[in-house]
């Protein structure tokens, strides 16, 4: 059997989930890239064709496919308005395995995942160190957002305004929690993710303070492991098993009720990416299922369970505009918890802004790789923010929080990027 | 010449980032939303510009390369599927919307706009713009005038046809032909507007599309009906038509569609109903209210269960919602969906309903129909799983026995979809002999070279 021939027959575990797409083109309707580009390889439809072509031996090799596959944000805008429900981002993901397996991993990619990421002790030492040299090399570019972008000149950096790592992480500042059930009878268990550590303690921080405000006990195990989205959205299947098997091995230790998280990206990553990639592992595959269960959005959390309830409007409510996190709206179908969120934060009142669910361009490692288009999808969004004359835009994830501010601050809008959890932990302290 | 010369005259005209020759972007214009074969073309080309875009035929022409111009591939018939070796022009680098004039009521378009796009932009200056194909989110109106395409208001509003002033198209030298205008009256020299709607890119590339706008309706009334026969929905149809009563939309589903639209979004249908008749009448709120009332007793007489009329804007959504989620609550049943569009005169309704019922069982296959009942165009679906050999010659069969029945009824191969590359051999059936001789005949005046979309409509080119 030729290689292609080898490829050809791993691409046929993908085969009945391909035939779904009738090809009618309406991805092109709500792509973020392709609205940039107008390119059909930039479209679902036009990559499915293309692992299709794969399988079909259309190809003699799988490079260009390959790229093109990759140059995705993941924000599953096309599987939301699918009329035929084709599963996108299972198969995208699996065929970014598949590929990876037969290609290898990039150089770099292999040095980050295998060396770092599945480190997670190594990776926050690393985060603490970087956080108190980072300074040498960028310069606060807005207070108000609390941006910073590259002294001189930075291939790294480029021209980009972006959220520096904090001084102190999170878990320096609360290595682990275990507390009880308070008034609500409720314990949940606390994954705090990377961002949310590093770059935005204060989240992390404003989490625990509502959490214990409504009598909720919280397990916060220490040592926690990147959820693994960086790693399998590069086709590293082993990378990421080994940081679900470390993660669940960390929440293992305590009893708790549900798992929450304040990072849109992560819920959606432990609720559907953790048992759709441990397959391969049945007691894994088991335990991540089970997890993946009860595992909630922190806005869901707070609204559907302990049933918070947006507050009476004031006169003199300040405005804030919310944008919809792709993870948390097409994957997790959570838009109305985080709105309701906003409107229960004393003094604040939510204004909604034209498209709030068209995504913000962050995608992850798309960002790294594709600034430029990333730039672009994320001045749409800007213009948006700004055209509800807000001061503050709310969104419930770390990751489009990073891009937010990037492209608010580099447009120079005195806009703070919030998380809605913050502004409703900041309405919960007295006045 | 060599694919790389051609490629660096393209690049020249249209700029390096807008021509495409790797293989794996070649592969994501190899196909459209129809059921057919890819064909992997040579060069794909996204001109930006007028100018661009008349070089690019020109050069296509120099060098014997078939042309296919291609919007958002939506086509249903093949259309847009271009010869092996070709060369794919894109029109979504030209998406301009050029003049919405309120004094006159025309748009100027470039032929990339998206149709959703134009009618919003439209309907933001107080007008309206009718034509409302079931891709209109993403299909483009330089494709909807090329296949001349339809929608649900095709009743009372008419056709893309319909809304054409004018044209400015290139001919195969790259020369910039000038029809119609923005004037209601013009009969300066052949109506040539009238020979490209439809021509499905055989005769030329437009560059400028010229469309009617009209007032928007006063006041809407939408109400379902629910009958225990498909028979007794179609006799309704036709006793609506019959009754001096022209609404806006006239649509209908069957029993298969409402169950697998119940089951996709639970709206509530009533699973036992035979057939599902959604109306809107429109107009003035005196004449609307007037028509609504005789078509809610016209169902009753013809044995309607029962009748729900929308009180308000969410209940009319409601209304729209079952219809606009048939197509994919149908897609969802089986993995290859047939989409078909055969269309008899309406009084023949009733007589294709049968006849579809029966070409079902006949040849074994799921069909569910649904459809724009009010001007005949029915959508007959068929759910099938294309990799089964054996069912999917049982298709063919059931496709052609379809068409067969349809012209026998007075009625033709396609009512909004186009001919393309999947009807072409039905169309001597539908014309004459002498029809396809004529249109080859222009063809071959107006493309001596046959470069222009070959193959299509006409056939002549496998």
């Amino acid at each position: 059997m030729t290689r292609m021939q080898e490829l050809s027959r791993m691409m046929k575990a993908l085969e009945d989930q391909l035939v779904v797409c009738m090809k009618c083109g309406m991805c092109q309707a709500v792509c973020p890239l392709f609205a940039e580009t107008g390119r059909e390889a930039d479209v679902a439809r036009g990559k499915l064709a293309l692992l299709d072509g794969l399988m079909q031996q259309m190809f003699e090799d799988p490079e260009g496919v390959s790229q093109r596959l990759n140059k995705c944000l993941l924000c599953g805008s096309c599987a939301a308005n699918c009329p035929s429900g084709v599963n996108v981002l299972e198969i995208f993901i699996k065929a970014r395995a598949i590929l990876t397996g037969y290609q290898g991993l990039p150089p770099a990619k292999k040095a980050i995942f295998k060396g770092l990421l599945a480190h997670p002790a190594l990776f926050d030492k690393l985060g603490e160190w970087g956080a108190k040299f980072q300074k040498i090399f960028t310069k606060p570019a807005s207070d108000v957002i609390g941006t910073s972008c590259a002294r001189f000149m930075s291939p790294l950096i480029g021209d980009r305004h972006f959220r520096p790592l904090a001084e102190t992480p999170f878990h320096k500042m609360m290595p682990s929690l275990d507390t009880r059930a308070g008034a609500s009878g409720r314990k949940v268990a606390f994954y705090v993710g990377c961002l949310a550590d590093k770059i935005f303690p204060h989240l992390a921080q404003a989490t625990v303070d509502v959490l214990t405000h409504h009598g909720v006990g919280i397990f916060m195990p220490e040592n926690q492991a990147c959820c693994g989205i960086p790693a399998v959205s590069s086709g590293d299947t082993e990378t990421f098993q080994r940081l679900v098997r470390h993660n669940i091995r960390q929440f293992k230790a305590g009893e708790y009720d549900c798992l929450v998280t304040a990072c849109a990206t992560c819920t959606s990553t432990i609720k559907e990416v953790w048992p759709m990639m441990t397959a391969t592992d049945d007691r894994l595959h088991a335990e991540a299922r089970q997890l993946a269960d009860r595992t909630f959005d922190i806005h869901q959390f707070l609204v559907s369970e302990l049933g918070i309830t947006g507050g009476e409007a004031g006169e003199a409510d300040t405005p804030v505009t919310y944008h919809d996190p792709c993870h948390l709206k097409k994957s997790l179908k959570v838009w109305t918890e985080p709105r309701t969120l906003i409107n229960a934060s004393r003094g604040y009142r939510l204004k909604e802004m034209a498209e709030p669910d068209w995504c913000c361009g962050m995608g992850g490692s798309f960002n790294l790789q594709y600034y430029p288009i990333s730039g672009r999808i994320g001045e749409r969004k800007r213009d948006h923010i700004r055209s509800t004359g807000c001061r503050i835009v709310a969104t419930g994830c770390p990751a489009c929080m990073l891009q937010l501010s990037d492209s608010l601050s580099k447009a120079g809008d005195a806009i703070q990027v919030k998380h809605p959890v913050e502004l409703y932990a900041e309405s919960l302290k007295p006045t | 010449m060599q694919v790389k010369t051609i490629v660096k005259a393209f690049e020249a005209v249209a700029g390096v980032d807008n021509v495409l020759s790797e293989p794996a972007d070649l592969a994501t214009y190899a196909y459209d939303a129809a059921v057919l074969d890819k064909v992997m073309p040579a060069i794909v080309v996204r001109p930006t510009s007028s100018e661009a875009l008349g070089q690019v035929v020109r050069l296509c022409n120099e060098n014997r390369l078939p042309l296919t111009v291609r919007g958002a591939g939506t086509n249903l018939s093949g259309g847009t599927i271009p010869l092996p070796g070709g060369v794919v022009v894109v029109t979504n680098g030209l998406a301009r919307i050029l003049e919405i004039n309120t004094e006159d009521l025309y748009a100027r378009v470039q032929p990339g706009v998206v149709t959703a796009k134009l009618a919003a932009a439209v309907e933001a200056q107080g007008l309206f713009y009718p034509p409302d194909p079931g891709s209109q989110a993403v299909s483009t109106l330089g494709g909807n005038v090329a296949e001349n395409a339809g929608g649900l208001r095709g009743l009372k509003y008419g056709v893309t046809r319909d809304y054409v002033m004018g044209l400015d198209f290139f001919d195969v030298d790259g020369g910039l032909v000038k029809t119609g205008g923005r004037t209601v009256k013009c009969v300066s020299g052949y109506n040539l507007t009238g020979l490209m709607v439809a021509s499905e890119g055989t005769l030329g590339v437009f560059n400028e599309i010229t469309l009617k706008l009209i007032p928007p309706p006063a006041y809407r009334k939408a109400m379902m009906a629910v009958f225990s026969e498909m028979g007794q929905a179609s006799e309704a149809v036709a006793a609506i038509i019959a009754n001096r009563v022209v609404p806006a939309t006239l649509e209908f589903m069957d029993n298969f569609t409402i169950r697998a639209v119940e089951s996709y979004s639970q709206a509530g249908l009533p699973l036992d109903a035979g057939a599902l008749m959604l109306v809107e009448c429109d107009g003035y709120p005196g004449q609307v209210e007037e028509d609504a009332a005789k078509v809610e007793s016209i169902c009753k007489e013809m044995g309607a269960t029962s009748i729900r009329v929308a009180r308000d804007d969410a209940e009319r959504d409601k209304v729209w919602e079952a219809r606009r989620a048939a197509l994919s609550a149908l897609a969802k049943v089986k993995p290859t969906t047939v989409l078909e569009d055969a269309t008899v005169p309406r009084s023949k309704i009733p007589a294709m309903i049968r006849a579809l019922d029966a070409i079902s069982k006949k040849y074994d296959l799921t069909i569910g129909t649904f459809g724009h009942a009010g001007d005949g165009n029915l959508h007959p679906t068929i759910l099938t799983d294309r990799r089964n050999t054996q069912e999917w010659e049982r298709v063919e069969a059931a496709i052609e026995e379809i068409f067969e029945e349809a012209l026998a009824m007075g009625g033709t191969l396609s009512g909004e979809h186009g001919i393309g590359t999947a009807k072409c051999r039905f169309m001597e059936k539908e014309t004459s002999r002498a029809t396809m001789v004529y249109s080859r005949r222009i063809k071959s005046a107006m493309d001596p070279h046959n470069i222009l979309n070959p193959g299509k409509i006409i056939g002549g080119q496998s």
